[in-house]
């Protein structure tokens, strides 16, 4: 970027100017409460290991399906394994998953979307490859690496990453195609500026708002479609524990351990919930069209 | 009208040929020896041999191409690896109840989302708003199966309305059918439900600001009238548009609501062949249902027409 | 000048608003939207409700309709008065009943404010399905002798028609037509022909009359327009900041304003007179264009096709110091013709010379060096500025792509602020900061920065207020005498043009019809296209910012096309 006047307070306030509130507009209990909780337990699960009683893959034959007692929080597993250690920590992978995956993503289709906004030549065959991409269910996608590849975290982030790169690239693409009709774009090319440099420096800032937006979708899809994967035995290798493993392997017990499913599951629940009540309030500040009908 | 249709048609070709050969790239630019990986850690040499045979992988690239799409074109997809059965036979015994819980869900969903979302839009900001934002942030954010074994445990076990799995064809009896049909099309619904309420509120919020929704007001026209003669045909493009790439999401939902649920149906069949790495059978899933998906948007490609005069073709 | 001078006091009353307060919702503390206005309207009185963006007018009318948007706005005291009926304390459902039958109302967009996916008719038929008794038949033979009244073409086409299968004329005559059809006491008016071209607003305007002679309505007409005012006027409010600031009949308030606003606002609009012309430069002319044409579409891969013939044959120059307007309806060419010439679009035909370069053909790359000679000043001030970028850096922009250190074009740009009149510190702050006059102002400074020979404004001041106008006009004149810059001027208000242009070009489906010096063109049109615009300038015969009529107003010769 060349240097512009005050350009390090420029980029700062682009940030600021993007996430400042409307005129009036107050953010609502339920956001902070989402933030709150959501931090709650990303700090939980970074920290599980400090924290956890037991080692979450240590089995113990002798003391399997125990209830919830003072000695097992949560009780344990068919195979004697803390429920409550697997648990905590088994949200460092899914949160892992569901941050890669979004940045993956999103860092991708921002790329292929701008190409093909700008270069109309570009445009056809670029957009017909994400038709086709968006055809193929992350599911079965990812079922087929997985089945290949062998189940891997990779192999997970990937499946995941390659339907949702579509769809990033189609929201950077009509952002890009609205804002080159704006007129401060024609100016630009009237005051001589450069191709590359109208593409990063006017049309690229219009697309954050929506990515970020997006990005929270995408990390929320993402979780759960981790859990789906492990559910369906596609996921991570079933040495780690992640919520979608403690689940799948509670489905068998879920009669005699409901807890097997309810824990792990109310807990990445809450954290999708609150990934999309940050992503919907997100929308609602960042959406000018929202804007203008509600501000 | 037709033309478009004709050319719409033509135009999924290049789609579904690109799925084609992202499918046929999947197994063959695996790293390491597909077939190993395929007949697992136990496999005799021998074994490995049938394998590559079967599927061709001892042709150089080009060749394994033109021969698999050679046969895909007549309808050929291979052999499974397990029970040696043609996939395409295997596939279209397990359609059936696929399809009756599909269409099931998509009618309810349909029924229920759509009044929900207007009405949120109508009375926009008041508890029967959040209400429904909230039952659809709710919908997204449980796993589809948590949802089943929820639905499962108050209906099936606590209550006992109706059995716990299983599946009734509707040549069995249409009580024996829905009374199995209900709970796994319900969980599949959630999630459709909560897409297509969300996205019907957000594209009534946009044509309620419309001047024309105040002509209609200023001509004294019924609120109702409003609502559901003048916003609804315009709202209706994206509420279309949404059902047909939320397909995908029901497409997902299918194979681990049918394994739930024990329904012998085309997700059962994908999960059995996972275990199994039965590649074959997942190759012809994927092409399946990136047809169909490509199909459904086809469909609602050519019925906005039908809502928007301004969309002639 | 006619002004209507009916004496009304004898005729009944139909609307009478007494103390009307409306603010924003649940704030009844907030400075109010509209402060205690008081507003009587007579059977078939025209009354005129004038303002600047923001005063207070479409909220007066949306209050009389009982429309105001519930969360945002709600009426906070005073009484609106419907021929006795108290609206502001109506149900939904007596206000339903109300509306088409007693009040009705047409709005500024005809396009939107038809429902796109009905037809016409249907549309206009639904008013007598809500409120009447009438048969499927009766109703539609209603609604067909309704939409003859207002003059639509081939009425059984039109009466199956969609909204955009019709022109913005035809889609204005539905919504009257829709308006009428229950023969309302009350007509409001909002804007109806500011979205029009000038030549089908005069048409609208005679149709409203019309219809309003026949039926006895009395209308509330809200304008922005002095000279539409002044055309339809029997009476005249004038509103600002929430207020009603003077209410006269409309001669009294042209010839004899009370209040300073009035006078100030009525000093603002511009007159059909053209103003002295500028010296002629001895100096070669800064821009040629030869011939020139855009033709959009056509070609095709297996036919050729026609292609939309955007402009053709256009020849004109601009000598430095010296302003050129380009004039004409929507569709004209006229804006083809100013992004050819800054090739935001490339021409499919002819020469554009810019100080000396034909630059019609020359490659991105090549072109890029002779930017810097000619700029462009748009439209719209809210999208004409980067949103996310300071004053500064817009203004600097340009400079820096030409090699200007850092701190020269700050400095330039410092200097730019004060030569449009806006205080130093704006440099720092962001578009959304300044009004649409200001914004202007830093749009012009932007392309003034480039020192550029020839200034190109496409329809530079068409959204800005009459008095914003007329200061962003007084800077351009300023911008020019200063840096002798050649200006083009691309607009579709004669009034503005003659304000402004030495020379005038009057282009007409893509092609010049009339091209010479202003003086002459305006006095002495010799097309019946441009004989046709200029009799459909509304109020063409007022001297506004003199309270007089106009002392050589401009004369129309021959018969009218």
């Amino acid at each position: 970027m060349t240097e512009m006047p005050s350009s390090r307070r420029s980029a700062f306030q682009v940030l600021t100017g993007v996430f400042s509130l409307p005129a009036g507009a107050r953010l609502g209990a339920g956001p902070t409460i989402a933030a709150l909780v959501l931090a709650l337990i990303v700090l939980a699960s970074i920290c599980a290991p400090l924290y956890v009683p037991y080692d979450p893959l240590a089995m113990d034959a002798m003391s399997r399906l125990r209830p919830p007692s003072d000695e097992f929080l949560l009780g344990t597993d068919p195979y004697g394994r803390d429920i409550f250690s697997r648990v905590m920590t088994g949200g460092r992978v899914s949160l892992l998953i569901g941050i890669g995956a979004a940045i993956v993503s999103v860092a991708v289709g921002l790329v292929i979307g701008l190409l093909a906004g700008f270069f109309r030549a570009a445009d056809g065959i670029i957009m017909r490859i994400m038709d086709s991409l968006m055809a193929i269910p992350a599911i079965l996608l990812a079922i087929a690496l997985v089945a290949l590849n062998g189940p891997s975290l990779s192999s997970v982030i990937i499946a995941i990453t390659i339907p949702e790169v579509p769809r990033v690239v189609r929201l950077v693409r009509s952002v890009v195609l609205s804002a080159r009709e704006e007129p401060y774009v024609e100016a630009a090319i009237a005051l001589g500026s450069s191709m590359p440099k109208i593409l990063i420096q006017h049309l690229m800032p219009n697309t954050l708002a929506p990515l970020i937006v997006q990005g929270t979708y995408i990390c929320a899809s993402a979780i759960l479609i981790e859990a789906i994967l492990s559910f369906l035995g596609a996921g991570v290798s079933t040495e780690i524990p992640t919520w979608g493993n403690i689940m799948a392997e509670g489905r068998s017990y879920f009669q005699i351990k409901p807890g097997l499913i309810f824990w792990p599951g109310l807990l990445l629940s809450l954290c999708i919930l609150c990934i999309n009540l940050l992503g919907d309030t997100a929308r609602d500040l960042l959406d000018p069209r929202m804007k203008k009908r509600e501000g | 009208m037709f033309g478009y249709i004709l050319k719409r048609l033509l135009a999924t070709i290049p789609v579904l040929l690109i799925v084609a050969v992202f499918v046929f790239l999947l197994l063959r630019l695996t790293p390491g020896d597909p077939a190993a990986i395929l007949a697992g850690d136990a496999a005799t040499p021998a074994q490995l041999e049938r394998i590559r045979d079967r599927l061709g992988l001892n042709d150089p690239l080009l060749v394994q191409f033109v021969t698999w799409f050679g046969q895909m074109l007549k309808g050929d997809l291979g052999t499974s690896l397990i029970s040696n059965t043609d996939v395409v036979d295997m596939v279209s015994d397990r359609l059936g109840p696929t399809i009756n819980i599909a269409l099931m869900t998509i009618v309810i969903s349909v029924l229920l989302a759509v009044p929900m979302g207007v009405i949120a839009a109508w009375r926009h900001r008041t508890w029967i708003d959040f209400a429904v934002m909230s039952f659809s942030v709710l919908g997204f954010s449980v796993p589809v199966f948590v949802i089943g074994y929820i639905l499962i445990q108050i209906f099936a076990i606590e209550l006992r309305w109706v059995p716990v799995q299983g599946y009734a064809s509707p040549s069995d009896g249409i009580g024996a059918f829905f009374s199995r049909a209900i709970l796994p099309s319900l969980t599949l619904a959630t999630i459709y439900v909560a897409l297509i309420a969300r996205m019907t509120r957000a594209s009534m919020l946009e044509v309620l600001g419309e001047d024309y929704i105040r002509t209609a007001r200023a001509k004294g026209v019924r609120e109702n009238v409003v609502l559901f003669r003048h916003a609804l045909r315009n709202a209706a493009v994206p509420i279309l548009t949404i059902i047909g790439t939320g397909f995908a999401l029901l497409i997902s939902g299918v194979v681990v609501t049918e394994s739930v649920f024990n329904i012998p149906g085309i997700g059962r069949l994908t999960v059995d062949a996972i275990l199994a790495r039965d590649y074959p059978v997942i190759q012809a899933m994927i092409l399946l249902t990136a047809g169909i998906y490509v199909l459904v948007n086809l469909i609602v490609d050519v019925s906005y027409s039908f809502f928007d005069p301004r969309i002639r073709y | 000048m006619k002004f209507k001078t009916r004496d009304l006091s004898t005729a009944q009353r139909v609307l009478k608003i007494r103390k009307l307060k409306v603010g924003l919702t649940g704030r009844p503390d907030a400075q109010p939207v509209l402060n205690e206005i008081d507003l009587d309207i007579r059977a078939g009185e025209t009354h005129c409700l004038v303002g600047e963006s923001g005063s207070g007018k479409s909220v007066t009318s949306l209050a009389t309709m009982g429309l105001l948007p519930k969360d945002a706005l709600e009426v906070q005291g005073g009484l609106i008065d419907l021929e006795g009926f108290e609206i502001t304390n109506a149900t939904a459902a007596q206000m339903r009943d109300l509306r088409a039958q007693r009040v009705a109302m047409i709005f500024q967009e005809p396009m939107t404010a038809l429902n796109p996916v009905l037809r016409v008719g249907e549309q206009i038929e639904e008013v007598l399905n809500m409120h009447t008794d009438l048969s499927k038949s009766e109703a539609k033979a209603r609604t067909i002798d309704i939409m003859e009244q207002v003059h639509l073409p081939d009425v059984q086409r039109v009466y199956s028609a969609f909204p955009h299968q019709l022109s913005g004329g035809q889609r204005q005559r539905i919504m009257i037509a829709m308006a009428l059809v229950l023969d309302p006491d009350l007509l409001i008016a909002d804007e109806p022909t500011t979205a029009l071209d000038v030549t089908t607003q005069l048409q609208i305007l005679k149709l409203i009359e019309e219809m309003q002679e026949r039926h006895g309505t009395a209308v509330l007409f809200i304008t922005h327009d002095m000279g539409v005012v002044a055309e339809i006027a029997d009476t005249v409010s004038v509103m600002q900041k929430g207020e009603i600031v003077e209410s006269a009949p409309i001669r009294e308030l042209l010839t004899n304003p009370q209040k300073d606003y009035t006078r100030k606002l009525l000093k603002a609009v511009p007159n059909l007179a053209p103003r002295p012309a500028r010296a002629v430069s001895e100096k070669d002319a800064v821009l040629n264009v030869d011939r020139l044409e855009m033709t959009y579409g056509g070609g095709g891969w297996f036919r050729k096709s026609e292609g939309v013939r955007a402009a053709r044959d256009v020849t004109f120059d601009i000598a430095p110091g010296r302003t050129l307007g380009i004039v004409g309806e929507s569709g004209s060419g006229k804006s083809t013709v100013a992004r050819c010439i800054m090739r935001l679009i490339d021409p499919t035909g002819g020469e554009v010379t810019v100080a000396a370069t034909e630059i019609s053909r020359l490659s991105r790359r090549n072109l890029q060096s002779h930017r810097k000679h000619l700029q462009i000043v748009f439209q719209d001030p809210y999208r004409s500025l980067n949103p996310r970028w300071t004053v500064a850096r817009s203004l600097c922009e340009g400079p820096i792509n030409f090699g200007t250190p850092k701190s020269e074009a700050m400095e330039r740009a410092a200097e730019l602020m004060e030569l449009v009149d806006l205080p130093k510190d704006a440099l720092d702050r962001y578009p959304h900061q300044f009004s649409g006059g200001q914004r202007q102002r830093i749009a012009i400074a932007r392309a003034v920065a480039m020192k550029p020979d020839l200034l190109v404004a496409d329809e530079a001041v068409s959204a800005l207020d009459v008095s914003v106008q007329a200061q962003v006009l007084d800077l351009l004149d300023d911008v020019q005498d200063r840096f002798g810059i050649a200006m083009l001027f691309i607009t579709h208000d004669l009034r503005v043009a003659a304000q402004i242009c030495d020379d005038v070009l009057v282009m007409q489906k893509g092609q010049v019809v009339e091209q010479g010096p202003a003086a002459a063109v305006l006095a002495n049109p010799r097309h019946d296209y441009t004989r046709s615009l200029i009799e459909a300038a509304p109020g063409r015969h007022w001297d506004f910012a003199n309270f007089r009529a106009l002392e050589r107003a401009p004369a129309v010769e021959g018969p009218i096309a």
